[in-house]
């Protein structure tokens, strides 16, 4: 079944008392037990709701994994997949993960026993040197945020597998749309759904899918104990925004490319950050495990003042954190996504002051480029 | 303010821009800044929501807290103020707490090395022997689930302020309305507040609030870290449940009275917990603390036979997970909420295949006595 096929006809079972096609919100909280020799199919909605279910099921199949979890933001997904560790496991992630994913490892993980090493994953021999006999996991995030970054999955995820190493894609930028890390060998795949999934600047939900059984298990049991669910009117929003998915995808990437070449071509833009132009570090590696190159760029100024100077006179973009949604939003990663990762380290990794991230939505391109370029003065 | 003035009032014309009374329902994830460095309050809904934050100063203001905080549901509440502490650290815990509390403590927590033993809440004197050096929390439950057991929430706050540890009491059967834990010491208060509070058993969600400002911004802190928020929509089902909570409680209270004294006297059944009866061992404790003594009760009947009958037979109760709303629902905690516990834990406290637990809904209560009459008979 071809993508825009399946996103809207997979996992949408016509509800059986009524015919309705859309999935109905279950807005409840527990289920009339017939048996109590029976363990009936939904008792309580923080361990199974229809509605929640519904897009758990949707994920899973768009990922090409074995079962979906939805959780109440992007973070409570990535936390519930942390804590399916324990005590003494140590961890690998990339140097400019997301800021969410680093208030975790660095602020919560130490207090349980939890270490981690931050790499940078675009270089193999920089992941095996991080590598302990404790080592369980491997989180990865690509194309990186916000430098778009694009490390080697399928390599790294044969690389992981023969050491018995699990790897955690977040997959948010691409969306099961143009990548699916399952499919070349990735366990588990996060994502922030509050971002394209979703996609309209409405939803804080986050979703993981595994490929496995077992993960599936352990996912599942800390979702059901730890309770961070998605309720079920953000799981029917989450569904109705992915009806949509590729429209929008494909709209924005386009978008996208338009921009990043406009930004290229003006003087005072010293470097953009999109895999999709030709130039890119990443472009051909990308092209090799996406099907596309996604809907966010991040260009340098050079000079914190420009970049200021563009926050206060963008018009058409909302001036926000957030991404992935039908309005283009513009931030500034220095003091919004990755404000919690310490300066130094942050220059470290590349991600300036003058640095701005674009999202690119739905408005005219045109009408987009213009914008930022009139904002620069 | 008198409470029940108080509760209709909560998010009462909050909206600058339109004055609706009722709260907006702000179904959004991100908001413009008006300029960089500046913020409306707002940044991401993760981290703020203009709903859940008139539900979160509610909680705080009901309880006496100096902020609220809401959760996905009562376990991922519980979860980001077991995060307050690490590996190491200590918990003594309500030996029958609720099923889901233990779980996260033995099967999640238990694996990242923090301790926790489990002691009779109503016995301070086993507490106090229970605490140890690395003792960071005791998490208390009055009145207990499911057997009402009744803790004394001043006397057990004092002992933690002597040693320097934080005293949390799980609120979510009596709801602020009969007992506000923080008023007589307790540092943090927490709820399911899929139950009494939303009160109509169509939401889950967690509430927590505390006293101490640097101990709100750590928990603050942990439900932006981990995520584990409520939606808007959730948050306001809460908030408009919330309105109702004293004419509810007040309903389930006389009914759960009443029904209690009648199942007392039924030939079928062999004991009632219920804080109300005169004959229950904590009802002087609870005279002191607390308002009234809610709506639930259990009970065990003669014949463990009788449970299945009874849970097929009730036609107006409904045979369900869950408490605290408006319709009543029975469960039978054995396999429901404590199936999680060890076999001998339960059979120690008496949670046996003979007890029911009733969550006595707004209903006439001749109806309910109607139904478990009929549950019961042969």
């Amino acid at each position: 079944m071809d993508f825009a096929t399946k996103l809207l006809h997979v996992g949408v079972e016509i509800d059986k008392a009524t015919g309705a096609v859309s999935v109905p919100i279950y807005q409840v909280s527990t289920f009339h037990q017939e048996d109590v020799e029976v363990n009936q199919e939904f008792q309580y909605s923080r361990s199974e709701n229809p509605t929640r279910r519904a897009l758990e099921k949707i994920i899973a199949a768009l990922e090409g994994g074995t079962a979906g979890f939805a959780f109440a933001s992007g973070i409570a997904a990535v936390s519930a997949t942390i804590l399916i560790f324990g005590q003494g496991d140590h961890l690998i992630a990339p140097k400019d993960v997301y800021g969410g994913t680093y208030r975790i490892l660095t602020k919560d993980g130490p207090r349980w026993g939890i270490s981690h090493t931050l790499v940078d994953t675009t270089n193999m021999d920089d992941i095996e040197a991080a590598v302990t006999p404790a080592t369980k996991a491997l989180i990865l995030e690509s194309p990186s945020n916000p430098l778009l970054k694009v490390s080697d999955l399928p390599r790294i995820c044969a690389w992981a597998k023969e050491r018995g190493i699990i790897t955690i894609i977040d997959n948010t930028f691409m969306t099961p749309y143009l990548q699916r890390p399952l499919e070349f060998g990735a366990d588990i795949v996060v994502h922030s759904a509050t971002k394209f999934i979703a996609g309209h600047s409405d939803v804080v939900a986050g979703l993981a899918v595994t490929a496995s059984p077992e993960l599936a298990r352990r996912i599942g049991q800390i979702q059901n104990s730890l309770g961070a669910i998605l309720g079920p009117q953000d799981a029917w929003l989450t569904m109705r925004g992915l009806k949509t998915l590729k429209v929008r995808m494909d709209f924005s990437q386009k978008s996208a490319l338009y921009i990043a070449q406009g930004l290229s071509e003006h003087r005072g833009v010293k470097a953009v950050h999109y895999p999709g132009l030709p130039g890119h570090t990443g472009h051909q590696l990308l092209r090799g495990q996406a099907d596309g190159f996604g809907a966010v760029l991040s260009f340098d100024v050079g000079d914190v003042a420009v970049a200021k100077k563009i926050m206060d006179n963008v018009r058409i973009p909302a001036v926000a954190v957030s991404l992935g949604a039908v309005e283009s939003i513009l931030s500034y990663p220095a003091k919004m996504s990755h404000a919690a990762i310490p300066p130094l380290v942050r220059s470290d990794m590349g991600i300036t002051d003058s640095l701005l991230r674009l999202s690119v939505g739905l408005e005219d391109p045109e009408d987009l480029l213009n914008d930022i370029i009139q904002a620069m003065g | 303010m008198k409470f029940t003035t108080k509760v209709v009032h909560v998010g009462v014309n909050t909206d600058p821009t339109t004055g609706a009374i009722s709260t907006p329902i702000y179904q959004n994830a991100t908001f413009c800044h008006p300029a960089l460095g500046q913020s409306t309050g707002f940044d991401y809904s993760r981290t703020k929501n203009p709903t859940r934050s008139v539900v979160e100063k509610a909680i705080a203001d009901l309880e006496g807290g100096s902020a609220g905080f809401a959760f996905s549901s009562g376990m991922a509440a519980i979860t980001a103020i077991i995060m307050l502490y690490r590996a190491g650290d200590h918990i003594i815990c309500t030996e029958d707490c609720y099923g889901g509390t233990f779980r996260v403590l033995d099967k999640v927590f238990a694996k990242f090395g923090l301790e926790a033993s489990y002691v009779d809440g109503s016995c301070l004197a086993e507490i106090a022997k229970a605490v140890r050096p690395s003792t960071k929390a005791l998490l208390i439950e009055t009145p207990t689930n499911p057997l009402m057991k009744i803790a004394d929430i001043q006397a057990i706050a004092d002992l933690a302020r002597d040693r320097g540890i934080h005293m949390i009491v799980d609120n979510t059967f009596l709801s602020p309305y009969f007992q506000r834990p923080l008023e007589l010491g307790a540092d943090i208060v927490v709820h399911s507040g899929s139950k009494y509070l939303a009160g109509h058993n169509d939401v889950v969600c967690g509430l927590v609030t505390a006293r101490d400002t640097t101990l709100c911004e750590q928990i603050g802190f942990n439900q932006n870290a981990t995520g584990g928020i409520l939606g808007p929509q959730d948050a306001w089902l809460l908030l408009r449940g919330m309105k109702t909570l004293a004419l509810r409680m007040d309903k389930h209270n006389q009914n759960a009275t009443t029904a209690a004294h009648w199942l007392a006297k039924h030939p079928k059944v062999t004991k009632v917990y219920y804080p109300g009866l005169d004959e229950h061992p904590g009802k002087e404790i609870q005279h002191k603390q607390a308002s009234g003594y809610g709506g639930m009760l259990s009970f065990e009947v003669v014949d463990a036979d009788l449970v299945p009958q009874v849970l097929s037979k009730v036609r107006l109760i409904q045979f369900a997970e869950s408490l605290g709303g408006v319709e009543s629902l029975i469960t039978f905690p054995y396999a429901q909420t404590h199936a999680e516990m060890p076999e001998e834990l339960r059979s120690r406290l008496g949670i046996s295949g003979n007890l029911l637990r009733l969550s006595v809904g707004i209903e006439d209560v001749e109806d309910i006595i109607a139904d478990l009459a009929q549950a019961l008979k042969k």
